[in-house]
């Protein structure tokens, strides 16, 4: 008896040091989120009083914030724009990376496993490496300071990416289900198709995920090729031009940023275990 | 073939733009006019330039730093949450979400959060008696920039170490720890004798991956400091950023940002020495 009572004190006071040492973690991980969301309902005379506490609102909500980013600024359309762009740029990798993904995994060719070498280095990669040359690139196509200009170069990181953790979706379904549908008469692209695809659906569904994450909060690229503010996307769009001047008008930026963090916060909400599964699966860029 | 053409053009997605960026550098490139090749000049100029030097040291203590808060918080963060946790599933999103959220817009409201004269940071200090009014000037003064930045990517990047750790955790049989208890080991010793070195593998996968996005990152030091204060939170790339595309040097900018390269190459070439092979 005295061994089981001391094992459920022990157990208490385990889970207690657990809990007091995870708090911390998540107030650090979420106080951001938070601090965003109430500078984003503030007015500026609170905002800007130093007698008043930063951590509560308390002379009263305000949407103003919010209804300036919709009524006078173009947020609007940098939110259709980044739609647009992660959905047309994630669609075109993610056929490029099905396709060469089920090569590297499947078909046995010469110089096959260089180049699945190959991949994983372009994978790795950095764009603050490339974003030099790829803004002459998308000067020569004569793609400057379009959203075509995004569209164009996000599969430069987008594709390896998707393709290497294809790769290794593809690899867990068995040959033989393929070899069956094969013998019955089926051709490659029929056995993909319908038998390899269906089967890698969780692959799948994760690239598009991390595909669409990616282009939506991708900066580099969007703020050194595209300067004309109906272009731009949402993401450099709050940052770069809600600044007037040298003025930084906080609770427009924060409500900004919230609305534009909004798609990726739904998204992931939705998908969460694909994205922990994602994130451990393919030791995704961090 | 088709299948040897697609796979080129992957590779030449990154492979063009890359051979490009040698060839701007070895040229006196300026946005507007093409250049011609003047040899390893831009290298000369730019090693001998202060503000480069000073960005060596910058992105070597910024990397160093924040890495090994990263792996040192993200292993404790990662066995918090492997013990049996009520609301596990939401902690585990909470804990994840900034490596998620728009990186220049959570870096935006640290930039708020660190502001010169409303800074939270300072409120809370000041009430808490930790600093005398009105607090240090975080974005203004080298040290405190050079804190600010680090600590705004220990927050992005905690979560990605965390939860791959964790699923390293998650792999070790239980037996092993039994095992070591049987021979007298306590938790200190099962974590030192049992976990870190079944841990390894996937420690050195995450810890390369982070090295090189650490080094090469652009968008918080854009955001919150573009640099500065004179220079002092410079990075490859914001620098890079600073000189060939704001100052129009294409030639010289690529130099720099080519700088990223020998690093990437030591990586890569561990990866594939050592951790592909296991």
């Amino acid at each position: 008896m005295q061994v089981g009572v001391r094992s459920r004190a022990e157990k208490i006071r385990s889970a207690a040091f657990g809990y007091a040492n995870v708090v911390p973690f998540v107030f650090f991980a979420l106080f951001p989120f938070y601090y965003m969301v109430i500078t984003s309902l503030k007015n500026d005379a609170e905002l800007y009083d130093l007698k008043s506490v930063p951590f509560l609102i308390q002379t009263g909500v305000i949407t103003d914030h919010y209804r300036y980013l919709f009524g006078k600024t173009e947020f609007f359309t940098w939110m259709k724009n980044s739609l647009i762009i992660s959905v047309v740029a994630t669609s075109v990798s993610l056929v490029i990376a099905i396709l060469a993904g089920y090569s590297l995994a499947r078909l046995r060719f010469r110089g096959v496993s260089s180049f699945g070498t190959a991949v994983f280095i372009t994978y790795l990669v950095p764009p603050t490496l490339l974003f030099l040359p790829l803004s002459q690139v998308v000067v020569w196509l004569g793609l400057s300071d379009t959203i075509w200009s995004l569209i164009v170069t996000y599969p430069t990181f987008l594709v390896p990416f998707s393709t290497w953790l294809l790769m290794g979706y593809f690899r867990t379904i068995p040959r033989e289900v393929e070899e069956c549908a094969l013998v019955d008469g089926a051709s490659r692209i029929q056995t993909l198709l319908r038998i390899v695809l269906p089967m890698a659906l969780p692959g799948i569904v994760c690239c598009t995920l991390f595909g669409f994450t990616l282009t939506w909060n991708e900066f580099t690229y969007a703020l050194t090729f595209v300067s004309q503010t109906a272009n731009k996307t949402a993401v450099v769009g709050v940052t770069a031009d809600l600044i007037r001047g040298d003025i930084y008008y906080w609770g427009s930026l924060m409500a900004g940023a919230v609305v534009a963090s909004l798609p990726i916060v739904i998204v992931y909400v939705w998908f969460l275990d694909y994205y922990v599964s994602g994130l451990t699966a393919g030791a995704v860029k961090g | 073939m088709a299948v040897g053409q697609r796979l080129l053009l992957i590779v030449g997605l990154v492979a063009y733009p890359f051979a490009m960026a040698i060839y701007f550098s070895l040229s006196d490139y300026w946005v507007g006019s093409p250049g011609r090749f003047i040899g390893l000049q831009n290298f000369r100029d730019v090693l001998g330039n202060e503000i480069f030097r000073q960005t060596v040291q910058n992105s070597f203590v910024f990397a160093g730093i924040a890495v090994a808060l990263k792996t040192v918080l993200g292993i404790w963060l990662a066995m918090l949450l492997f013990r049996p946790l009520r609301f596990k599933r939401l902690v585990r999103a909470a804990v994840l979400l900034p490596w998620v959220i728009p990186t220049a817009l959570s870096t935006l409201a640290w930039g708020w959060m660190f502001d010169s004269l409303y800074s939270v940071v300072n409120w809370t200090a000041i009430h808490l008696g930790i600093v005398s009014p009105p607090g240090p000037n975080w974005l203004g003064m080298p040290a405190y920039a050079m804190t600010a930045v680090i600590t705004v990517n220990v927050w992005r990047g905690l979560p990605f170490f965390a939860i791959t750790v964790l699923a390293g955790l998650v792999s070790i049989p239980r037996e092993y720890y039994e095992a070591a208890e049987v021979d007298g080991a306590g938790s200190w010793g099962g974590f030192r004798h049992v976990t870190l070195p079944l841990l390894k593998p996937v420690l050195a996968v995450v810890v390369l991956f982070s090295t090189i996005f650490t080094f090469s990152d652009f968008n918080i030091v854009q955001v919150l400091t573009r640099g500065g204060p004179v220079n002092t939170t410079h990075l490859f790339a914001t620098l890079a950023y600073q000189v060939g595309l704001s100052g129009g040097n294409l030639g010289q900018g690529a130099a720099i940002s080519l700088f990223l390269f020998p690093m990437l190459a030591a990586i890569v070439f561990v990866q594939l020495r050592y951790i592909r092979r296991e």
